[in-house]
């Protein structure tokens, strides 16, 4: 069924057709043209987590025989159900991807289970084996990029002093906050973060204050880890600081400072998705990866970045291609109340369930967690 | 808006005497509340065909979509109904104080506060048969929200505190309450990247009206809407609360309770919105963390102006709303447009219709008296 135009009889039959059609709609194969949805809890040009996503769908819009539909600046109420399912219903869409943390329960899972035969994937959630088997959960180990970018922070920074502004202190935060500075150490070990919690995943003036706090306190390289590091990123290149980025590339916003940046890979990720539908394999429900796997990578660095601290980080970049890998999170790990938080000897790889759990910042941050 | 409520007053007042012939001028007051909305909403449908033209997008199309989108299919009604329901309600905690000339624009914070209390009581009844904790959810919300509200109120009474600035500043202080406590002591520890309360439990969830897909919210909605239009239009309290909403001076001087007046107006709002917070909890979300504030409480404050406080008004053009925002959806997806023109749309709507005001009474055909 064709839906981009619709007749009147389309309209006569209502809502019924269009819901068979829909049900009907599922292709074992993308041989037909396939509906791909994707939902965004901002706007798709955030400079940030929604442009990241926005940008793996336009991957997407290049392979032939793929429709990709968008929707921007949806919240996480059961307007995303409604979404979800007006794309089914209206577009014939056949395999979605909410891509914001807040769409998985219970919309996603809703959906999932009211559509069984349609394939939903969502970023970020923690997909048990409850869970509808139609659905799935994706995430990267950005921590490994922000790992990278610390690096080049530590070598980069006069001061030794780093900011970070941060949303919220849950463990996929507090993971970026602490490898962020476990890498700076590496290449400066007296180097400290001086982190800022806004409290929220978009709060501009918020981000705007804290950048100028931070900078006012002689912080001298910013990154941090909020919806659109935008803010961030041109106030402190206004006062001078240098910056990494965040989720996706945001040199051009300030091409002087920006030094490199921890991004998502999504345009690699999702035709790989869609590849692996269409050679009938399974995606795995539960999928995650790092820098080896093509999930997350790093920006090109800036001119700014010294020969010494791109060998450096290089170096380590290689370390995490390599396939014994490399862990971030090693055993003797203190926290900055001075409490061991790893015992020495136990080293935690990248899926280690403990560091999803993360409630800590290490030895070297300063800040709180509460 | 003292004026506004005045307006009302003494519109509903030309209605009585009705001494005229003719049916025009006998129901002219009525048809003017249909004719005049409706010619504003036309014209702010044509000023919004013109601005999307100039992105070269058809008109016809748009207008295609916007119908299609929203009431086009059953899929469509329900996505629609489905947005309308909180808005009924949250409508309503600006329409009921307006009766007696308060400008309160705190729903949203009413909405969360009800949602929170809702949530503590179901939780706290863990165990018991679902009907009675879904009726301590409805009370507990209606308590919650109602107090919230009459808070502004009690301030304006006995503080010369203005309502329109203390409400608007409690929905911030709501929402910092139920951060606090979603990210502290009520977090279900289970809620890693999204701190959350523990769920309610699928079994004291109040599920959809039979048949569809839409919420018993919307059921809330139009019994409280109804009721609220009684009151206020056929009852001694809902009379003394326009007396005094037109002249507060003259109402305690007739005797009024001012006070005891414009609290229990101000819980009866409050109440409404937090019923619709203990809806959100209970049909949508089944437990309580930050996406409840989704601004329905805010976009409630629109639906009340537009319905021009008048209660019953406030349900078709609480669909009507919600009909925009489920067709803004296919805007984006069909026509490319972004999601800040149903912004766009929304604001024309608005200026339209209060300009609209000017005309009433001033329709020569229409008058009641000459």
């Amino acid at each position: 069924m064709d839906f981009g135009r619709i007749s009147r009889r389309h309209l006569l039959q209502g809502g019924t057709a269009l819901t068979l059609g829909a049900a009907a709609g599922l292709r074992p194969a993308f041989a037909a043209e396939t509906t791909i949805g994707f939902i965004y809890v901002g706007s798709r040009d955030d400079y940030g987590y929604n442009q990241a996503h926005a940008q793996g769908a336009a991957a997407l819009k290049k392979i032939p025989g793929l429709k990709v539909v968008e929707e921007e600046k949806v919240p996480e109420t059961d307007a995303v159900e409604k979404t979800i399912e007006s794309m089914i219903n209206l577009d014939g869409a056949s395999l979605l991807f909410p891509t914001s943390f807040g769409y998985y329960n219970p919309h996603m899972i809703k959906m999932a289970n009211k559509y069984p035969k349609l394939r939903f994937e969502h970023c970020g959630g923690l997909w048990s084996d409850k869970d509808p088997k139609n659905a799935g959960s994706y995430f990267g180990y950005i921590d490994e990029a922000q790992y990278i970018c610390g690096i080049v922070a530590g070598y980069t920074s006069k001061s030794g002093k780093l900011g970070f502004v941060a949303a919220k202190p849950i463990p996929q935060v507090l993971r970026n906050i602490n490898a962020f500075t476990l890498g700076a150490r590496l290449a400066n070990p007296k180097a400290t973060t001086q982190v800022i919690f806004t409290g929220d995943w978009s709060m501009p003036v918020k981000e705007a204050e804290a950048t100028n706090s931070l900078i006012d306190q002689g912080v001298d390289v910013l990154t941090c880890h909020v919806d659109g590091p935008k803010t961030m990123v041109e106030n402190a290149a206004r006062r001078g600081a240098f910056v990494s980025g965040y989720h996706t590339n945001q040199s051009p916003l300030a091409p002087k400072a920006y030094l490199t940046g921890a991004e998502w890979n999504w345009e690699a990720l999702y035709p790989k998705f869609v590849k692996m539908i269409a050679a009938g394999e399974s995606i795995p429900n539960f999928y995650r990866g790092g820098l080896k796997e093509e999930i997350v990578k790093t920006s090109p660095y800036g001119e700014a970045v010294s020969a010494e601290a791109r060998k450096h980080a290089d170096d380590v970049k290689a370390k995490f291609l390599s396939a014994e890998g490399y862990a971030i999170f090693k055993g003797g790990l203190v926290d900055n109340r001075g409490k061991t938080v790893i015992a020495a000897g136990t080293d935690r790889g990248q899926k280690d369930p403990e560091l999803e759990k993360m409630d800590y910042l290490v030895e070297g941050v300063i800040g709180a967690t509460s | 808006m003292t004026t506004e409520a005045a307006d009302s007053a003494e519109a509903v007042g030309t209605i009585a005497p009705a001494a005229d012939p003719g049916f025009l001028r006998r129901h002219g007051g009525t048809i003017e509340y249909v004719l005049i909305p409706g010619a504003a909403l036309v014209g702010a449908l044509v000023v919004f065909g013109i601005f999307v033209a100039m992105f070269g997008k058809n008109p016809l199309d748009l207008y295609f979509y916007m119908y299609y989108g929203a009431f086009g299919t059953w899929f469509s009604w329900q996505n629609t109904l489905t947005r309308a329901a909180p808005l009924i309600l949250t409508a309503l905690c600006t329409a009921l104080p307006a009766q007696l000339g308060m400008v309160i624009i705190g729903g949203e914070g009413a909405l969360l506060i009800g949602a929170l209390s809702a949530t503590s009581v179901a939780l706290a009844l863990q165990g018991l048969p679902p009907l009675v904790v879904q009726i301590a959810m409805v009370v507990a919300g209606v308590i919650g929200g109602g107090s919230w509200i009459m808070l502004s109120g009690g301030l304006r009474q006995y503080r010369g505190v203005n309502e329109t600035i203390s409400s608007l500043l409690l929905v911030y202080i709501a929402l910092a309450i139920l951060n606090h406590l979603v990210e502290g002591a009520m977090r279900d520890p289970a809620s890693l990247n999204k701190p959350s309360t523990r769920e309610i439990g699928a079994a004291n969830m109040i599920g959809t009206i039979p048949g569809t897909d839409v919420h018993w919210g919307l059921v809330f909605g139009l019994i409280a809407a109804i009721a609220a239009y009684i009151l206020v239009y056929h009852t001694v309290f809902g009379f003394a609360a326009r007396i005094a909403g037109g002249n507060i001076r003259a109402a305690k001087i007739v005797g009024l309770g001012v006070d005891k007046l414009i609290l229990t107006v101000c819980f009866l709002a409050g109440g409404a919105a937090g019923l619709a917070g203990m809806v959100e909890v209970a049909a949508v979300q089944g437990r309580t963390n930050a996406n409840l504030a989704a601004g329905y409480g805010f976009t409630g404050i629109l639906v009340a102006f537009l319905a021009r406080q008048n209660p019953l008004a406030i349900i078709p053009v609480a669909i009507l709303l919600g009909g925009i925002s489920a067709s803004g959806g296919l805007l984006q997806r069909r026509l490319g447009l972004p999601d800040a023109s149903v912004l766009v749309l929304q604001g024309i709507i608005f200026v339209f219709v209060l300009a609209s005001d000017a005309l009433y009474g001033r329709i020569g055909l229409l008058k009641g008296k000459s």
